[in-house]
């Protein structure tokens, strides 16, 4: 672990400093030399352009060679009030969002606990553990296409050797699409998970476990008490990143199913897409892009504040 | 650590290797079959003969080299861009405190919560107006701004491992800011500078959200576009060159990562574990 890799701690607080020497309005002067080349783009590029993109979920704005910028008040939220197949994707996409974050924290723990217990082929793992997280998506979805393949895919073939029922087109049937992607979603997102975990496994002194141990305390045991609680910060860090990644990933989904088969896959991002894009309703689909971002963000809220219970987040003041 | 617990770790160590690396082999192995036996349903990861053709074939395939070069550009142009905005902010984040602090991790937090889709729809519009929408250049700048978070995030995790005391050490002897700046920061920096400008170039060759939405003439298709265009309907999909077109472009960024491991994780985890 490099120095880089420490958790910065709210610094101490810094020795009282003369106010209003010449010293300080340079250092100021200079900070704001040094911040403007950059502050510059960084506001045309993507401050602009979510602010714009908020104002459009408020206006009728069409994809037509000449778009006129109507303002329509909040028409497009009282429409996809009634729009159940948007309502459709969202459930969908939280089904999406809960299994693939779940599901990537439990394969991740346990490997980063495996990792963690001294075994050999460490090394092996760690480079196996980054390729999936450093692979193009569309090689990853391409890749999944071969493995469920319905005619001669290994995954049916290996079902079929054990006995069980080999002819399943896994990403063409209703029942199996939606896992059968959220698997895939695991497979991607695990590696830098597991890469999290370890490091902060590996920030847990080993004098706990060992009191621990001394006090009689089973594996099970000592997990719950030592590992579990010096984890949380770590946990709710990354499952807060990864519920807002994987909500918002698009490009896994749509080269693998294109949101079929009738639509089961189609989450929201996807749907999203489409209006604006097929349909050509961009004021409409910026309405959409902005209900899942209020959707995100509360249940972001609510997940961090269960995370904090009693101990209040540290406020940047 | 009793002994009779190694064996069942091991097997869920081999679980988790063959669950993480299967795919992979399948897809090399698929990509140096012949058509014949990818279309017969054996299924063997081992090739009975290896067949190279498929990697001629997917390369001289629907112009599959010229969109790889055009990867190949916007991935460097959108890498430069972003670090020479990114160096100087990163050093600001890190070093002051305050307001300006704050708002720049909160803006890199809000940046994230907001679905690509939602920040394209403006984008477009504005690149459409300028002439853009179908273009190289357009795409490199839509890069630019994605990358831009996560460049700044790693970079300032990297401003925040060294040591202020060296700088002030610096400004002790009398040398001005930028001075401190050229002459020990930056030269401490470089290695996370370097990683930094890895992972934006790797973000920008696997992109294919923004490629989709924007490139519309296939002369500026870049290389994960050109890949789907590979997969026809089904059954009509030459799965050979398929494999071999995706192994190529998954090379760059397994390179990248392979070597950049260590440095890779330090700056992602500077960022990401606040206590």
């Amino acid at each position: 672990m490099t120095t880089a890799t420490q958790p910065r701690r709210a610094a101490p607080a810094p020795p009282p400093r003369p106010k209003k020497t010449t010293q300080a309005r340079t250092r100021r002067r200079e900070a704001i030399a040094l911040v403007m080349p950059s502050l510059i783009p960084i506001l045309v590029l993507s401050v602009a352009p979510l602010v714009i993109g908020i104002v459009l979920a408020f206006t009728d704005t069409r994809l037509v060679r000449h778009p006129d910028f109507g303002f329509a008040g909040i028409d497009n939220f009282v429409r996809l009030g009634g729009n159940s197949l948007f309502w459709d994707s969202l459930r969908i996409g939280l089904i999406w969002t809960v299994g693939v974050t779940v599901l990537q924290l439990a394969a991740a723990m346990g490997l980063a606990l495996l990792l963690n217990s001294g075994l050999k082929l460490q090394g092996l793992t760690r480079v196996l553990a980054l390729i999936p997280w450093a692979m193009p998506p569309v090689v990853v979805a391409i890749m999944w296409q071969m493995i469920y393949s319905a005619n001669g895919g290994p995954l049916n073939a290996f079902l079929g050797s054990i006995g069980l029922p080999d002819g399943i087109n896994w990403l063409g049937d209703f029942n199996t699409a939606l896992p059968a992607v959220i698997v895939v979603g695991v497979w991607v997102g695990m590696p830098q998970t597991t890469v999290t975990l370890l490091a902060g496994l590996q920030q847990i002194p080993t004098e706990l476990h060992e009191a621990a141990a001394v006090d009689g305390a089973g594996a099970w045991r000592r997990f719950t008490a030592v590992t579990w609680p010096s984890m949380r910060p770590i946990v709710s860090s990354i499952t807060s990143l990864n519920f807002i990644w994987n909500f918002n990933s698009f490009s896994l989904v749509y080269v693998l199913t294109a949101g079929g088969p009738g639509g089961k896959t189609m989450v929201p991002v996807l749907f999203v897409y489409l209006e604006a894009f097929k349909n050509r309703e961009i004021g409409y689909a910026a309405a959409m892009g902005l209900v899942l971002v209020i959707v995100v963000v509360a249940l972001l809220a609510i997940y961090l504040r269960s995370q904090f219970r009693g101990d209040r987040p540290e406020r940047g003041r | 650590m009793r002994w009779s617990v190694r064996p069942a770790q091991y097997l869920a160590l081999v679980l988790y290797l063959l669950f993480l690396g299967f795919p992979l082999l399948w897809l090399i192995s698929a990509s140096v079959k012949s058509s014949a036996e990818l279309n017969s349903l054996s299924v063997n990861l081992i090739p009975s003969e290896w067949h190279w053709d498929n990697y001629g074939e997917a390369l001289s395939r629907q112009g599959l080299l010229h969109s790889a070069f055009n990867s190949l550009l916007v991935a460097l142009a959108s890498t430069v861009l972003a670090i020479l905005i990114s160096v100087p902010a990163a050093y600001v984040l890190a070093r002051l405190k305050g307001k300006l602090r704050i708002a720049g991790v909160t803006w890199i937090l809000v940046s994230q919560v907001f679905p690509v889709v939602l920040v394209i729809l403006p984008l477009f519009l504005v690149l459409r107006t300028l002439g853009l929408a179908d273009s190289l250049v357009g795409l490199t700048l839509v890069h630019t701004t994605y990358i831009l978070p996560f460049a700044l995030w790693m970079l300032q995790g990297y401003v925040a491992a060294i040591p202020v005391d060296l700088e002030e050490a610096g400004a002790m002897d009398g040398a001005t800011r930028f001075t401190v700046l050229r002459t020990i920061v930056f030269p401490l920096l470089a290695p996370g500078v370097v990683a930094t400008a890895m992972f934006s170039f790797v973000s920008s060759w696997n992109e294919f959200f923004f490629a989709l939405v924007l490139l519309q003439s296939p002369e500026n298709y870049t290389l994960p576009i050109t890949l789907t265009m590979f997969i026809g309907g089904e059954g009509k999909v030459a799965l050979g060159p398929l494999a071999a077109g995706a192994v190529l472009a998954a090379i760059p960024s397994i390179a990248f990562f392979s070597l950049l491991r260590k440095k890779l994780t330090g700056g992602l985890m500077a960022g990401a574990v606040k206590g």
